[in-house]
This record gives structure tokens, sequence and C-alpha cells, in this order.
């Protein structure tokens, strides 16, 4: 193998991050405003990562609308709807820190919609005891976006964009010091030397058919960390939000907000009935409503009435759904029916959802002010990743630090609406911050091994020499109905081990696919580069599906219905040796400090 | 049902042409699900960017049978029917590859805004604003960069030497954005006139027409921009409307809370419950 390492491209900075999404974006902000040389790259154009499609808001504590409000109650919200299964001082520092995240991005520029004395609107959302999320009607997610982008540029961070990562390499003493990749308009290799490198890559859900997420979340960081040795945890924890677009069939699967329901919207079967009230679980019985009427009063008063039951968190929606449409009573396209327009007046609808309004409108021909749209459960969030500490987002690997949807942890088994953006900005400034210091304390400069690079290089080359083989996007699309399938909202024991073994022959297909045409913007070739991630973190969440003989929050087993009390006591952490051995141990959950265990010993109200 | 006949650009900076792709049709989709079908059959190496194919990210933006549209929000079944749809890059931005093009002139442009100087918060370290002080902001604010309403800009759609000294549309609107802004302290005539060439907008409204999130791009960003950069003592009508909109950069309340005693106003002292829930029935 020619050592063509010298050719290519290289850039060396302090701190480099890997994503520019919310997370991303946030790091690199705090890596340069500590005086990091600092770079950002991205796999699209810099404002389009996938926190631009975040639609609900934010949740903060803020206690602008309900000032019973605090992060106490916040935390103990996230813990319950994570089914316990968070890393607890990350769920604490969250609900701490989100209140100042957000007023610091009004600082730079943002505008949140407003309450009537002027302070930052709050919306409620399932799973949330008050309404907690910041937001700005729909589309949250481009305020967030684009105001910290607006920050970035202004800061003299270089952006390198439309440039993927394939692979992390570590000096000898295993710390993290070099990226390579390449400049997709051109093809060209690059290579990153850095002190300190932050992933913020985002989801693994491009790997089921019917997802929320775009091409970009293909589990890259989560890949390139298992590789690089990091520790994985609680990797069968993906979310399915329970409303995404059925009909038609091009856009199944993109989201349709929660705050459709905070805002008023309810569930109904074929039969009309609101059925979320067959499905509240004991936990949440107490804090729910049990009736229509009650259900109906708590949106203008919280205190004296308890929440609708389309407001549980996200996996026992989505299950509910499910089984509505196993059932029978599902509508004409395999969904049910979410139902606003009977609720709340066309002008409010178009005014507190227009971006809904909109993409109904447009994508599927239906008025939402005037019918119902018919919605089901879409592969949407992951709440496992790389385990980082909850202070410091260092990963197990020396160099590395992970924020955002890479990281797991924070969000336990399921993830509560909202918090998905808060996370970004105060774990984001987090990664940044000791990423920074950490490049600052490293004295060596980084070492690149030129034959490493020359290997990562010809295994991103090698579909070009072959001829006659499997198009990459034949292999995506037999990940994504494989996974959709065997791996998808209910799980079994049966089909998780024939999913291990379709993972290992589409693995060796995957060796043998070839690719045509030239380097420059070619996406066939970029999907070829992208299959070896989505091959690593499915097969991580098959195994620890497989491993975890319980349902906990996003993670069901048909086999084992109920949550098992052991195992909610760990988390399954995976790790993958220098040999691509895949090896799975539980170990035991940080424990929480005695004042905090207290706030789930009290009843709600 | 029938087949559809996709002419698609295919080429490079040293040139290209239109390549025919016949695909059968499907229910409901739109003109990005045909280029993903083209891409994972007859043409696997057609370039095109797309993200969110919900019509929030702007990255899909293409000439599609002459009009600048996203692909991702172009139905199939408005187009003519039995007619070829004509799918070709952006014209103003130089070519990458096939429906990719080189934006980073939007990017070099975004740069040399200032930063936002925001005014000295309340006692209490946040702000207050008036939802209908916001609205204006918000507006520009809904803009997803997808470079069409550049794209259309007489200034600059065949005139690549005016790109130097014209920031476009795109950037009148976030100029205009922070001159709305209820926090704003920053005066940006100087730069908006000697830099960013705002005089060579000959406001055809163009751009007003393209955008996909109806932002009235001409009348509400760049005339006003245009009357504030005129010189305060040659133009008495545009001077007034500076003060005038001066006053609404900091609403009655917001001054009320600045006064001597000031007081945040606390949840029991408000007339009703809860003050403004996320449902607002008004």
């Amino acid at each position: 193998m020619p050592d063509n390492s010298h050719d290519i491209e290289t850039h060396d900075y302090d701190v480099v991050v890997i994503g520019a999404g919310g997370a991303g974006l946030r790091a690199a902000i705090e890596a340069r405003e500590l005086g990091q040389r600092t770079a950002l790259v991205c796999k699209s154009l810099l404002g389009k990562a996938h926190t631009v499609m975040a639609e609900g808001g934010a949740a903060a504590a803020m206690g602008n609308v309900w000032s019973e409000d605090n992060w106490k109650v916040h935390f103990r919200d996230t813990m319950r709807g994570g089914k316990m299964l968070n890393n607890w001082r990350m769920a604490q520092l969250h609900a701490q820190e989100s209140p100042d995240r957000i007023y610091e991005l009004e600082r730079w520029g943002a505008l949140f919609d407003r309450t009537k004395d002027g302070r930052i609107l709050q919306r409620d959302f399932g799973g949330h005891r008050y309404a907690r999320l910041a937001h700005v009607g729909d589309r949250t997610g481009l305020e967030l976006i684009r105001t910290l982008q607006q920050r970035a540029i202004t800061l003299d961070i270089d952006v390198f964009m439309e440039c993927k990562i394939l692979r992390l390499l570590k000096d000898a003493e295993g710390a993290v010091s070099t990226a390579v990749g390449y400049w997709r308009p051109t093809g060209e290799m690059v290579s990153f030397t850095a002190r300190a490198f932050v992933l913020a890559t985002g989801s693994i859900g491009k790997s089921w058919l019917y997802t929320s997420n775009s091409w970009e979340s293909t589990g890259d960081g989560h890949a390139m960390a298992a590789w690089a040795g990091a520790d994985m945890i609680d990797m069968e924890c993906v979310q399915f939000h329970p409303t995404g677009m059925v009909w038609p069939l091009s856009v199944r699967g993109i989201l349709v907000t929660e705050g459709v329901r905070g805002d008023g919207g309810v569930l109904r079967n074929s039969e009309g009935r609101r059925f979320m009230f067959d499905y509240i679980p004991p936990m949440f019985a107490a804090e729910t409503a049990d009736s229509e009427e009650e259900g109906d009063r708590w949106y203008d008063d919280h205190l004296n009435n308890r929440r609708p039951p389309e407001l549980l968190p996200r996996d026992e929606v989505a299950r509910s759904i499910n089984s509505e449409v196993k059932a029978g009573r599902g509508g004409p396209h395999g969904g049910v029916f979410l139902d606003i327009a009977t609720r709340r007046s066309a002008d409010e609808i178009r005014r507190r959802l227009p971006s809904m309004y909109h993409q109904f409108k447009e994508l599927a021909g239906v008025d939402i002010t005037a019918q119902p749209m018919e919605v089901g459960p879409t592969c949407h969030y992951m709440m496992g990743g790389v385990r980082v500490d909850a202070e410091t987002e260092q990963t197990t690997v020396p160099g590395l630090f992970a924020a955002g949807e890479v990281a797991g942890g924070m969000h336990g088994a399921n993830r509560l609406g909202g918090n998905s953006l808060s996370d970004l900005l105060v774990f984001g400034r987090r990664a940044g911050m000791a990423a920074a210091q950490f490049a600052q304390g490293r004295t060596r400069a980084p070492a690149v091994d030129g034959a490493e690079v020359a290997a990562v290089v010809a295994e991103a080359e090698a579909p070009f020499g072959r001829d006659g083989g499997e198009s990459p996007y034949d292999l995506q699309s037999a990940i994504q109905q494989m996974m959709q399938q065997l791996v998808g909202i209910i799980r079994t024991e049966d089909e998780l081990r024939r999913a291990l073994g379709e993972l290992d022959s589409l693995s060796e297909r995957a060796q043998k696919m070839s690719v045509s045409g030239g380097r420059a913007y070619n996406p066939g070739w970029n999907l070829a580069t992208d299959l070896p991630s989505m091959l690593t973190t499915s097969r991580l969440v098959a195994k620890g599906a497989l491993e975890r003989r319980e349902s906990r929050g996003g993670h069901t087993r048909e086999d084992y219905p109920k949550p098992d009390p052991e195992l909610g006591k760990v988390n399954l952490v995976q790790r993958i040796d220098g040999d691509g051995n895949y090896t799975l141990e539980p170990e035991p959950l940080l424990e929480m400090p005695a004042e905090l265990k207290e706030l789930f010993e009290e009843e709600p109200h | 049902m029938a087949d559809v006949t996709m002419r698609v650009w295919r080429g490079d900076e040293d040139g290209g042409t239109f390549t025919e792709y016949v695909m059968p049709a499907v229910e409901g989709e739109v003109v990005l699900d045909v280029i993903h079908r083209i891409q994972a059959g007859p043409a696997p190496d057609l370039a095109c960017r797309w993200n969110c194919k919900a019509g929030k990210c702007g990255s899909c933006s293409a000439e599609i049978n002459g009009l600048p549209k996203l692909m991702c929000m172009t139905r199939m079944d408005v187009l003519p029917e039995g007619e070829p749809v004509v799918v070709a890059p952006m014209r103003t931005f130089p070519i990458i590859r096939d429906l990719v093009t080189d934006v980073a002139f939007n990017y070099t442009m975004a740069r040399q805004v200032p930063p936002f100087k925001p005014r000295e918060p309340e006692a209490d370290g946040t702000y207050r604003m008036q939802q209908i002080d916001i609205e204006r902001g918000q507006e520009f604010r809904k803009c997803i960069e997808c470079f069409m309403c550049q794209d259309v800009c007489h200034v600059i759609r065949d005139h690549e030497e005016n790109k130097a000294s014209y920031a476009g549309p795109r950037m009148f609107i976030r100029f205009m954005e922070l001159e709305s802004h209820p926090l704003d302290t920053d005066d940006r005539r100087e730069l908006l006139r000697e830099r960013m060439g705002l005089g060579m907008c000959n406001i055809t409204k163009c751009c007003t027409e393209v955008c996909p999130e109806h932002i009235k791009i001409t009348d509400n960003a760049i005339i006003p921009l245009k009357e504030r950069v005129v010189d305060a003592s040659y133009d008495p009508v545009a001077w007034l409307g500076r003060k005038i909109l001066r006053r609404t950069k900091r609403s009655a309340l917001e001054a009320a809370l600045d006064a001597p005693g000031q007081h945040t106003p606390t949840r029991q002292e408000q007339p009703t419950r809860p003050v403004v829930s996320a449902t607002d029935h008004s």
C-alpha cells in the first residue's frame, strides 16, 4: 500500500469540533472564546444540520409561565421520563443550567415568543409538569442554529463545510490526535491534527426506513468513538417519536411536532375515541387526567387539574399508537388521527403551528385547521451513545469529548421533548470548555502516523476500484428495511438474533460494493463511506437490545414486556477492541445522592 | 400510473448538458423523491444537496422548469402533466457538479455582518420585549437560507462583477432583522451604503416572489433599509421614519420597568392566570 499521507491536505488546530448542529456550534463558540484555535467540520453546509428540524422548543425551568417551576421539578421530570436510567448528574446539570443557556441565546440575538409581560414564553410538552419550552412558533431549532451560527462566524472560527470525517486516529499515548476525512465537493482527502476533539455528530436514525432524521444521521460519531475504543452505553435505547407523517409514502416519517399536542391536539382512533385514556401506565397515573373534561381543563389550570394522557412521555404514546393500529383501529394509511382542527381556531393553529400547517398543506394536501392529521411512530432520537463524564463530556478515550445526541446518559431510556435543544446548549458549552482546557494542558504535539492515514484513505477509496459489486444505495435500503422490521419499536429475542445474522451478511456485502463516477460531489460514493458507521451502530443497537431483557423507555421487548428492577440499575456498556470484537458488560449506574433521591419519594401535587 | 420524464442538468464548471431520465410515476411524490430514485437507479453519482426534506433547511434549491424552487416542497402533481420536468442548478452561483452550486458567496457576505450588540439587560439580568415588537424580526428570522432570493436577484444573476460589492436580499433581511431588533444599539447605515451595495437594488421584487417562507423581502426589509440610509438631513420623511422606529425599539412597558422604583410584577399581581399559557386562546 503506498504511503500517500504526505500528499493530503493537513490542518492543525487546538480544538476540532466535528458536527455543526447545536452542540457542535455551542462547543466551538466556547472553545474559541477561551482562546483556542478552533475548527468546525461538518458534512453539510453551515446551518443545515439536523438541529434545524427541531420544532417544539427548548426545555428550561425559567418559571416564566408557572413560577412553581424550578430545576428540581425539571430534573425529576427528566429522570422519570428516562425511566431512571439517566446519568443523574447530567440530568441535574441540564436542569440547573438550561435557563442560563436560553438567556444567553437571547443576548446573542434570538427572538423567542413572549409572555404578555414581555418574558420568554414557555409551552407545554409531554412529560414536563409545567409549561417549560422556550420556543419560536414551531421552528425553534432554526432559531437556535441560526443564532449560534451567527455568533460563531463573528468569532473567527474556521468552518470546514461539506467535509466528512471518516476516522479518528490516536497517538502512541492513546490520545486522539488526528481526524481523517474528505471534502465532498472535490473528493480530496484532508486530515486535521488537534489537541482535543469534540464529537457532535448527532444521531443514527438513518438506519431505519421510517425516520425523522436526514441523510446525515448515519451515526458517524457513535461509530468513530467506538472504533477508537470508547465506551458506548445503552445503545438499545432508541426513541420512536409517536407522531410522524404516514402519507404520502414519500414523506413517511417526517416529524409532526409534539407542540400540536402541547397546544391542545388530541389523538383519536378510527372510532373517534381518545384512546390514550386507555393506556395510562401506573407510574404516571397519579398525575394524569382520567377524564376528557379534566384533561381539557388542564390547559388553562395546571394547578387544579391533571395533564391529558396525550402528553405522556413519547415512549408511552408511541407504544399506544402501535397497539391501536395493531388492534385494527388505525387510519387508512396505518396511522392514527391527530386532531387539532376541532380543538383550536384556524387562526390560532396557523399562528402557533405555521410550519405544520405548511408541511401538511404542501406535502399531503391536508388542511390541519379543518381535518385531522394521520400520524404514526417514526425513528427520531438516540438516547444511547458515547459514555461521557457529566461535568466535562470527556469520553473514556483521552482527547475525545462528545456532546449532544452522540453522547449517552443524559436522557436515560427515553428523552422528553424539548430536552434535546437544551441538552445541546448545556453540554455543548461544557464540552467546548473542557476540550479547551485539555488542549491547553496537552504538551506533546499530536503525532500523525502516515501508515494509519493511508489505510483510512485506502479503505474509503476501495469501492472505486471494484467492478460489478452492489450499489451502496441498495445496501443502505437493505439495512433500513432490516432494522425497521427486526430492531424497530417492538423487539423480540428471535428477531434480534436474526438482525445480528443479517448484519454479518450485510457487512460482507459492503466489503464488495462498488461505486461509479468521479470523486467530486459523488453522493453514491459519499453514501458508501457512511455505510460502515451505519453497520457498526446498527450492530451496537441490536446487541444492546438483545441483552436488555426488559422493556424500559424507548426499548420495548415483546418477550419481556415489563421493566426489570435489576436491569434498571445498570448501563449496558459496549466496546469494540482493536481486533474488531464487540464486548458487552452491565455496569452499575452512578449512585444518586440522598437529597436528590428524596425528590422521587414525594407525591406530585 | 404513467412515467415521468426528468430532464436534469449534468455537468461541472467546464460545462454540461441536460440528461433525460424516464422514471415510473409514484403518487404523492415531490421532485426530490424522483431525483433520489434516479440516484438509487440509473445515475448513482447525480449530485444534489438535501437535508430535511420538509422545507425547513433550504438545502435543495434548484430551478424547476425555469423557476427557483425547493425540490422537497415541489409536488410532481402540480407540474404540467405529460411534459418533461426540467431541473437545473441555481444559475447565479458557480457550478460544483450537477445540481450543486458553490454558495460560498452568501457565507462570505454573512461574515461581514457585525455582531449583535444588545442594550444592557434589566436588573434581573434578562430582557423584556413585547411580542408585537419582535414580530418584524421574527419574520426575517424565518429565513431558511435557501438562497433563491440571491439566485433571482438581477444585480448578481448575470453580473459576477457585482458580487464583490453587493450583499443581496438574503443579507438585507438579516440587516433589517438587526435594525428592527428591540434590543439593538448598533448603527449599520454606513456599512449598508458603502459596503453592502444597498443602493444597487432596484426593487423589482423578484426575491419576494420566490421566497418559500413568504417573507416580504422588498416591502418589509429593503425599502425600509433604503429609507434609513438616506441622509437624515436631506430626507425629512426618512428622518421621521427613523424616529418612529426608534420608539418601537423599547416598548412602554420596558421603559416603565426601567423607571425608578421599578419592580417586576409577580405572578400574583398579574390579572389573569395563567398569564399566557402555551395555548393562548385569545
